[in-house]
Parts: C-alpha cells; sequence; structure tokens
C-alpha cells in the first residue's frame, strides 16, 4: 500500500493512504473521542463527536475523524478552538436527546459544559448503531436494527418480539456507549455456568496448562454458532487461529505409556449427615479452592453465599477417609490443606474463629509439623472429634442463619455445638471411576480401592504387572503435590530408561509345537486367543508362530499327544515341581 | 502351625496364575500376612496352563487337595480367556475325581486378583481347615509314591 505523509497538530506522521484518519491518529497517541466507532466493525462516521479539523491547501473542512480517510499533505487539527466549539455544540444536541447518560455527562464535564443549551432529553439510546452493525456485520446474528424513521427512530428486534435468532452473545451489550442495552439475567447465569467467574470463549484453560496456550470453547464461540465474528482471526497478529480445525484422532506407536490419570473428589452429597448441596454455605475443599483463589470468582476474598464476611468458619477433616463406611484409606493430603485453609483464613480474616475437626493430625514430612506448631500459635482451634451432623436449627437468636456444628471434643471429653457461618469439608480422594476399565485395556491392575497397583510397593514402585506400562501420582494412591512430582520423574526416567536399550526382550515363555509327536488334530488351533496357532494341511501338523505366541500355555495343557509344550513350563518340568512340593 | 487333635497335616497344591493370583500371594507376602505352610504353590502362566494330567498327579504324589486359582472372570485374564479354560478344566475334573475315589471337596478353584492378599490368605487358611477336617487323601494308602 502506498504511503503518504501528513501533519496532525503540528506533527508530521508517515500513514497508508486512505487509511482512516482515527487510527493515525492513535498511534500516534492523540485520543480523539468517539462513542460510535469501534475498531472492530465498520465506521459509521454517526455521533460526530470525533470532529477534526483538516486543511489542504486552502480549503478547511470538519470531517469526522473515524470515517475519513487520509490523503496525501493534508493537516489535521484534533483540538483546535473551531473543532472544540463543534464538538460542543455537537455533545449538546447529544445531551438534548439523552440528558442522563453518564458517558455523554462525562464528555460535557471535559468540555465545560454545565447547562445543555437545548436541554436534557429522557432518552438513554444516542442511535450509534453499534449494536445493530456488531449484529449484523460480526455476529452476523441479524437480530437487531432501526425501526421508523426521523425522531421516531429507534433500535429494536424484529416487531419488538424477543427474537429466535438471538444467541445472546452479550456483543450488544459490550459494544453499546452508553450502556443501555443489557442481557437479562446475564451475571446469574454466568455464576450458574461457571462457578469459577466469567470466561470468555477464547481463553486459557488454567493457570498451570500445559501447554499454555489459548483455546477456543466450541460451545461459546460466536462462529461456531452463526459463521460470523471472527474478530479474533483479525486481531491475532501470530495469524494463528484457524476456526476450520476439526477434532481428529490420531494413532501413534509408542514404547512406553505413563497412566496418571489423578483422582476424584467423593461426592458430598452421599454423606447426608453433612448436608452439602443442602446448605449453601457448605463447601467442599475445592470448591473453597476456588473461593480462596485471587483468579476466582471473589477475587480471593471469603464470603458466604448471602455475601457476608464470615466470623466462623469449621473444617472438617477425614470426611469419608478413615471411615469403614466409606474409604478405609487415608487421603493424606487433607490435614495439610486444611491448615492451609486455617492459615489462608487466619490472614485474610482476622478475627474469624477457625475451627478445625480432626481424628489425628497427620502432619508427615519436612516443615509439616513446624506449620501446625505455627497455626496452633495462631489461635487456629483444634477439636479432637468427629462432627456427627450439620444442621442449621437454632437454638436462640445469635444462632440464627448458622450452621451448627455437633462433634464430640474428645479431649475434653464433652460434645460441642458449634455455630459457625461457613464449613469446608475435606472430602476424601477417590480413584477415578473408569479407572477399572482402564487397568483392563492395560493389562495392569488396580486394588480393592480403585488406584492402580505397583509391580513392588518398594522394588519397582511405578512400574505395573504389565511391561512399559508405568504409573504416577494420585492414580497410584493418594498422596501430594511433592510426592507426585517425586513419582513421576522416576517414572519418567524408568520410561526413558525402557527406551534408550532401543531392544526390548521378547516373550522367553512361548509354546513350542514337535512336528514329530503332533497328530494333526488341531484342539490347539481354536483354543488359542491370540491365533498364533495355524494348521498346515499339507504336513498335517499344527504351526506355531512365535512372534505371535505370549505364552498362556493354554494349548500346552489341552494337547493330547504332548507335542505342544512350554518353554520353562514344559509338564515333566511341572511334574518335577509338582513331585519337590510333595516330597516333604 | 496350628494341628489337630490327630497331628494331620494335610498338603495342598495351589496352581497360581502368574499374573493375578501368583501376584496376589507376593501381596500377602509383601503386607506380611500370614498363610498355613501346608499350601505349596506352582506358578504357572495362566490357570489355562492348568492340565488336568497336573491335578492328577499331584494326587498321585500324596496331595490332599489341589488349589487352582487365576484371575477373576470375565474380564480380568492377561490371555483374554485362559480363566474361563480352567473353568472348563475343574468342572471336568469335578466329575472324574469321585470316579478314581477321590473326594470333589479335595479340588477347589478361586478367582483371586493381583490385589487381593487378604483373599489369598483368607483361602488357604480356610481350605487348610477344610481339607483337615476331611482328613488324609485315600490315594496315599493305594498308591506307591514315586
Amino acid at each position: 500500500m502506498e504511503t503518504i505523509k501528513l501533519k496532525i497538530n503540528g506533527f508530521e506522521v508517515e500513514a497508508f493512504d486512505r487509511q482512516p484518519l482515527i487510527e493515525v491518529a492513535e498511534k500516534l497517541g492523540i485520543k480523539i473521542p468517539t462513542l460510535c466507532h469501534n475498531p472492530i466493525i465498520e465506521p459509521y462516521g454517526v455521533c460526530r463527536v470525533c470532529t477534526v479539523e483538516v486543511r489542504h491547501g486552502r480549503r478547511v473542512r470538519m470531517v469526522t475523524a473515524c470515517n475519513y480517510p487520509v490523503t496525501n499533505g493534508i493537516e489535521v487539527f484534533t483540538e483546535s478552538e473551531r473543532v472544540i466549539r463543534n464538538r460542543k455544540m455537537i455533545i449538546e444536541w447529544l445531551l438534548a436527546r439523552c440528558g442522563n447518560v453518564p458517558v455523554l455527562n462525562k464528555l460535557a464535564e471535559q468540555y465545560g459544559i454545565t447547562e445543555p443549551r437545548f436541554g436534557r432529553g429522557t432518552d438513554d439510546c444516542i442511535l450509534c448503531g453499534l449494536c445493530v452493525r456488531v449484529c449484523q456485520d460480526v455476529v452476523k446474528a441479524n437480530v437487531l436494527g432501526f425501526f421508523e424513521r426521523g425522531p421516531k427512530r429507534y433500535v429494536s428486534t424484529a416487531f419488538d418480539q424477543t427474537s429466535d435468532l438471538c444467541i445472546t452473545c452479550g456483543a450488544c451489550a459490550s459494544v453499546c456507549p452508553t450502556g443501555c442495552i443489557t442481557v437479562e439475567g446475564l451475571q446469574e447465569g454466568i455464576y450458574k455456568e461457571m462457578p469459577m467467574g466469567p470466561i470468555t470463549p477464547i481463553h486459557i484453560d488454567f493457570m498451570q496448562a500445559v501447554p499454555k496456550k489459548a483455546v477456543i470453547d466450541h460451545d461459546s464461540c460466536i462462529n461456531f454458532k452463526t459463521g460470523g465474528c471472527k474478530v479474533c482471526v483479525d486481531v491475532c497478529e501470530a495469524e494463528a487461529i484457524d476456526h476450520s480445525m476439526q477434532e481428529t484422532e490420531k494413532e501413534v506407536d509408542v514404547g512406553t505409556i505413563l497412566l496418571s490419570t489423578g483422582f476424584k473428589l467423593q461426592d458430598g452429597e452421599a454423606l447426608k449427615e453433612y448436608g452439602y448441596g443442602k446448605y449453601p454455605n457448605i463447601l467442599t475443599s475445592l470448591d473453597f479452592e476456588v473461593l480462596n483463589n485471587a483468579n476466582g470468582p471473589t477475587g480471593g476474598k471469603i464470603f458466604t453465599q448471602e455475601g457476608k464476611v464470615p466470623k466462623a468458619i469449621g473444617i472438617i477433616h477425614c470426611v469419608g477417609s478413615r471411615d469403614k463406611k466409606y474409604h478405609e484409606y487415608c487421603s493424606r493430603v487433607c490435614c495439610m490443606y486444611a491448615l492451609k485453609f486455617a492459615h489462608l483464613i487466619k490472614e485474610k480474616i482476622h478475627d474469624c474463629e477457625v475451627y478445625n475437626f480432626y481424628i489425628d493430625m497427620r502432619c508427615f514430612g519436612k516443615g509439616y509439623e513446624e506449620f501446625y506448631n505455627r497455626l496452633l500459635k495462631e489461635g487456629v482451634n483444634f477439636v479432637r472429634g468427629k462432627v456427627a451432623e450439620i444442621n442449621d436449627a437454632a437454638l436462640d437468636k445469635s444462632e440464627e442463619g448458622k450452621l451448627i456444628l455437633r462433634a464430640e471434643d474428645t479431649m475434653i471429653g464433652t460434645v460441642r455445638r458449634i455455630p459457625v457461618d461457613m464449613v469446608v469439608l475435606c472430602l476424601a480422594v477417590e480413584a477415578q471411576e473408569d479407572a477399572k476399565e482402564l487397568s483392563h485395556f492395560f493389562s495392569c491392575s488396580v486394588g480393592r480401592d480403585g488406584f492402580f497397583i505397583e509391580k513392588h510397593p518398594k522394588l519397582a514402585p511405578v512400574s505395573t504387572a504389565a511391561d512399559g506400562i508405568f504409573i504416577a501420582g494420585m492414580a497410584q494412591g493418594p498422596k501430594d503435590i511433592p510426592d507426585t512430582v517425586a513419582q513421576a520423574g522416576a517414572a519418567s526416567s524408568a520410561m526413558l530408561s525402557l527406551i534408550q536399550q532401543k531392544e526390548v526382550e521378547a516373550e522367553v515363555v512361548t509354546a513350542m509345537i514337535d512336528e514329530e509327536t503332533c497328530s494333526g488334530c488341531q484342539i490347539c488351533v481354536g483354543l488359542c486367543p491370540y491365533t498364533a496357532i495355524t494348521y498346515n494341511k499339507d504336513k498335517n501338523k499344527s504351526e506355531l508362530n512365535e512372534a505371535l505366541c505370549k505364552g498362556c500355555g493354554t494349548c500346552v495343557a489341552a494337547c493330547p499327544s504332548g507335542a505342544a509344550q512350554q518353554k520353562n513350563f514344559r509338564d515333566s518340568q511341572i511334574f518335577a515341581e509338582i513331585k519337590g512340593i510333595l516330597a516333604v | 502351625m496350628s494341628s489337630d487333635k490327630s497331628g494331620f497335616e494335610p498338603r495342598i497344591v495351589a496352581f497360581l496364575c502368574n499374573w493375578c493370583s501368583y501376584t496376589g500371594a507376593d501381596l500377602a507376602g509383601t503386607a506380611r500376612m500370614k498363610y498355613p505352610a501346608n499350601v505349596r504353590t506352582i506358578r504357572v502362566m495362566c490357570s489355562g496352563r492348568v492340565d488336568a494330567q497336573f491335578v492328577m498327579k499331584a494326587f498321585a504324589e500324596g496331595a490332599d487337595a489341589v488349589l487352582i486359582s487365576g484371575c477373576h472372570t470375565p474380564s480380568d485374564c492377561h490371555y483374554q480367556e485362559g480363566n474361563f479354560k480352567a473353568l472348563r478344566r475343574y468342572y471336568l475334573l469335578k466329575k472324574m475325581l469321585p470316579q478314581f475315589g477321590i473326594e470333589p471337596e479335595r479340588l477347589r478353584l478361586e478367582w483371586i486378583s493381583a490385589a487381593e492378599g487378604d483373599k489369598f490368605q483368607e483361602v488357604c487358611t480356610e481350605y487348610t481347615e477344610q481339607i483337615k477336617k476331611l482328613g488324609p487323601s485315600p490315594v496315599k494308602k493305594g498308591v506307591k509314591n514315586g
């Protein structure tokens, strides 16, 4: 594109021929006020607030900067006396229609208008048409339009009816300069669907995502609904966005596989006595983690569901763990994160009473016991005893609206009744629901608790019974992050060493068929689950493909003539073994 | 080892598949669970490898009982369906043993997974007690060892 030269407020700049003037000014850092302009939408020049003075030779003109194409040699003044006078007039006219719109009042204040000459109107739409244009040109939903003419002109949907075509993208509301468009129930809807707070269709999944790349949510992206928008494509300088990409299944040949499928939190509603799901101020540990997170919906501030700062919080340990009714095992992480919660609550709300209900404090490992001792000094209350029930049955006025925890304090030997504003349940960690299915798929096994079993607890803690399949993390059993990282490191180096060997020893214990003794009865052929045995018609013998044989020995056990034998497990060897163990 | 009044200590041969039951027995070991020394284990790659001959041989050699153990049906078998083949032979042997004068209770089939060290212990203990009550194998008197 051809470049040309022009002057803005005395500064000489280079720009592309016919580039919109507002863009050139913006690059120079000169701000021109505008209401109807948005860089993603074609300029329209309707609000006139961006009016500037353009001189070309002896010709002087007042133009709108948003849609004025620059040409060579023009001189622009954005803040000249005439511009200011003109702009003031335009703002006053706008105020005559919309007298109570904050953005206009702010502009009026900037330009020193206290009492507009034409009065103040009560409308709140300045008819800039941004919403109409964004709906038609960008979103391509074609829901909004202008109706009537002249002073009666207004923005609405067809026949003023709720439109089926509206996809509730909210684009109109987000571009509206006066804020007169709102989406009904947007706020509540967002928090219902996204408890973590609103996110845009393009987002980075979570802070620790690997790879840390933005993704487009198929369900909420406008492009997948109407085929329009694609604003992101225009904005992305790396040209990385491609809406036509499809989900594909890829087959990858690998030598080793690591199963680190993690855990899930126990369903809190299964424990009826704790009322999770019934009382909104009872949270699971993960709910609280979200609430407490600086990136969370409250920005890390701790509030109850009613929006109050809690004065007392109860944290219940071992919910579902170390409990014969649910899980016999210790979930291992709860004690420490419960202490972390208590510490953070004390840090954020100094006068909040924190009650930890525990069976035993299991502060294993480096620095953990010290952390517990520190919390004792911080004034966190520790009650040794399991909470029997949580309800909201208040005995007097002071207990109204609170959650009542009833627990036996085994240290002082009495049943306590503690009213709190919020309860955090440290629910048990559980194996993934499909872990057993996965274990069948990979020929390894899961324990009774559903976690994958290692080959040997001490000698092969990251291997499984199946060669080349390794395990790490919570999928193997409850463990905290340092342990998981250590185990994952061990598993990956074990996998690497297997890859480094370049060669893998094949199954040694394959079957073999003695051609001399085989009678060609073909019993073995039908029994082999791996189709490793074929019948040779010419020789009237069964033949074994050693590469396919996995060495189960089913054929050997079935062979009536003893022609089929298994290496290391020959009939004669097992007979000798039987004889041996029965000799004494 | 506890013994009953007659002092009879049965000898039980256990055929354990490599992937589930033998590993389960291993787990019982690493977990330091005790099971009676009456049970003597033989590792085979799969319960499908257990030939009917093995069982007969064991009785002929003087075993008081035989335990076959493999992976849980239907889908735990490392070799897809070896446990079903063991099951078929088990029913066959159950019919065959009385013809030799051996009580069918002297043969037992159990599914024990790699995670069930405690089940292995339970089965061994319980089966030993059962055989103790049943008394020595009738074969011992009639067949010469060797």
